[in-house]
């Protein structure tokens, strides 16, 4: 269980984290979801005491992390990658760090074991690849045996059986009672392995919602529609009060599930159409759309390709 | 429904307003088999002993410190010994001092490389993680690093110094007393492993290895080196003053070699160093808990 109330951090005139106030429950896994700056990496290094919040306060169990006596077997992070000495081997630097914590010694080949660097424990950890440091950090985090487990872009520089992996490791985690804690910016990411959503842009929360209930207000579902008589048919469905967005291109888009309904009122009426399809709004879409106007580094837009979904440029003026 | 279950509390997810109220005290969840110790600064020593013996670093500045001390040491004994020139009832331990000067640049770049490393590599935050009492870190590495480098100068110097003694008897050297014979091998040898203990206070300052490396080395060398170079009248007495005060010349009064007749004397480079050295220490500390990491 780890609480946040009102934490914020400013750099200067900066704001980093800006009030945030959440709970990370225990049995779950908690996705932590934000663009590049969000203030994901920030959020995670107060919770673990490496930086002072600014104001506002953390508690891991009800206590501040540096009164954790026991700190590894308490509460497991996986910061980045490179919170390593490249001149130390893979096993000598989880030694040091059990033998800081009282932690036998036995639990450093077990760890190894479980993240697959058993092979290249005594090698230098700067001859590893960006996944393998990867593993290793995940390692560290596992040493201990803690009952929180904190991992910042667990996925980044993995292989697709890494991904894999680390997927089903979080869930195993999180089914054995521990709270997981899992930062991401990609959306699709979280979506197959969070069961709780925490949403960040510019150090605001931006929502705080079981996963379900995200992909439920989120993720639009709508019939996507082409025909050569499209006046005609926007005739049609206006006279049977179904309302029709004119998508790029001679597309039209209806809202809901409604497939069937339009087919029939097409053949009804002689219409010939050109597709049906029921469409499904991509969770990532949501997730931009939330994130919009908060998103520090925008890329230099292009010039918007023709076919765009109309409901994309709606999405950044509206939201 | 044939298989009709009773109604039981749904995923912990969804039963989540309650979860205080779920048997396991109020912060239910995952307890560990692993036995849980409460960490100390035993703990902290272990694993800093285990990080600085794992580096090559270590290796490497340490085999240069008594590569330099030996070599320098054993062809001055030799040289004085193979020539006709007369020590003139002069102590015959002062020979062992060059050595360890230019041994002391690498412990010093060892000190150095204790703290600032860590801030290079990003290794300090999974320190900081795995212990999250600063005060404890820092006084973890002071220990080992400081235990380490005072027990291999001390042998490194009695070694040289046993050899000295017995290469130049011939030469008209006397015996030194007990007492220059205790300063010039711990005495020295504390001075040195507190120079080193400063560079590592000034890596933890600075968090910058190189940085931290040319102020050290700088702060050895230059005030000799520019005073050689004031000629001006009018600067005579800074002149003195740091020739004096200069780290070779404090180094070379455990010898009873100084450059000058006036200036620190007897054990006085010692305490100079160490008030020195603790009121580093005592900076590094609060900067260390005011800092983000």
């Amino acid at each position: 269980m780890i609480e946040l109330a009102g934490l914020t951090k400013r750099y200067g005139e900066k704001v980093a984290v800006d009030h945030l106030t959440f709970r990370v429950r225990p049995g779950i896994v908690t996705g932590f979801l934000g663009p590049n700056g969000a203030g994901k990496s920030t959020t995670m290094r107060m919770i673990l005491g490496l930086d002072h919040p600014t104001a506002g306060d953390v508690r891991i169990d009800g206590k501040h992390y540096d009164q954790l006596a026991d700190p590894l077997t308490y509460i497991g992070a996986l910061l980045d990658a490179k919170a390593v000495h490249g001149g130390r081997s893979a096993y000598n630097h989880l030694l040091c760090l059990a033998q800081s914590n009282g932690i036998p010694r036995s639990r450093v080949g077990e760890v190894l074991e479980a993240v697959g660097l058993t092979a290249v424990a005594r090698k230098k950890a700067k001859g590893f690849s960006y996944g393998m440091g990867q593993r290793l950090g995940i390692a560290g985090a596992l040493l201990g045996d803690p009952r929180i487990l904190m991992f910042d872009e667990p996925v980044n520089g993995l292989d697709p059986e890494g991904i894999h992996w680390i997927r089903n490791l979080m869930k195993s985690l999180a089914a054995q009672g521990r709270t997981v804690f899992v930062s991401s910016h990609l959306m699709s990411e979280m979506a197959l392995t969070a069961d709780h959503l925490v949403v960040i842009g510019q150090g605001r929360l931006l929502a705080d919602t079981s996963m379900a209930d995200f992909i439920r207000q989120n993720a639009r579902a709508y019939v996507r529609i082409r025909s050569p008589q499209r006046e005609r048919l926007l005739d049609v469905l206006h006279e049977d009060g179904i309302t029709v967005v004119e998508a790029g291109g001679d597309a039209l888009e209806v809202d809901g599930g409604k497939a069937e309904q339009i087919g029939e009122l097409a053949a009804r009426h002689g219409i010939a159409l050109h597709e049906l399809s029921t469409q499904q709004a991509s969770l990532e879409e949501a997730f931009m759309r939330l994130t919009a106007e908060s998103v520090e580094y925008h890329a230099q837009a292009g010039p918007e390709p023709e076919s765009a979904p109309r409901d994309w440029g709606a999405g950044w003026k509206g939201v | 429904m044939s298989n009709h279950q009773p109604p039981m509390p749904q995923a912990p997810a969804a039963a989540a307003p309650d979860w205080q109220a779920a048997p396991g005290g109020q912060y239910p969840g995952y307890t560990s088999p692993i036995p849980v110790v409460r960490a100390h600064l035993g703990h902290a020593l272990a694993s800093e002993w285990t990080k600085i013996k794992s580096v090559r670093s270590t290796m490497w500045t340490l085999g240069v410190f008594v590569l330099l001390v030996l070599g320098i040491g054993l062809l001055a004994g030799a040289v004085v010994s193979n020539s006709s020139s007369s020590m003139d009832d002069q102590s015959p331990l002062q020979l062992g001092f060059f050595g360890l000067l230019l041994g002391s640049m690498c412990i010093m770049t060892l000190g150095v490389l204790t703290t600032a490393s860590e801030y290079g590599t990003g290794m300090i935050r999974t320190t900081m993680t795995a212990c999250p009492s600063r005060s404890r870190v820092l006084a973890a590495k002071a220990i080992v690093f400081f235990v380490l480098a005072f027990t291999i100068t001390l042998a490194c110097a009695a070694f040289v110094a046993m050899v000295q003694n017995a290469m130049v008897q011939d030469n008209g050297a006397r015996t030194p007393t007990g007492s220059e014979w205790f300063k010039a091998t711990v005495g020295v040898s504390l001075y040195v492993a507190l120079l080193g203990l400063l560079s590592l206070v000034i890596g933890s300052i600075i968090r910058h290895s190189a940085g931290a490396i040319t102020i050290m080395i700088g702060l050895l060398l230059a005030p000799l080196v520019i005073a050689l170079f004031m000629f001006a009248q009018s600067l005579h007495k800074l002149r003195e003053w740091l020739l004096e005060y200069s780290i070779p010349n404090q180094m070379s009064v455990f010898y009873s070699n100084s450059l000058s007749t006036t200036g620190p004397s007897g054990w006085e480079p010692l305490w100079i160093i160490l008030g020195v050295t603790v009121a580093a220490y005592a900076g590094a500390f609060a900067l260390l808990r005011s800092r983000d990491v």
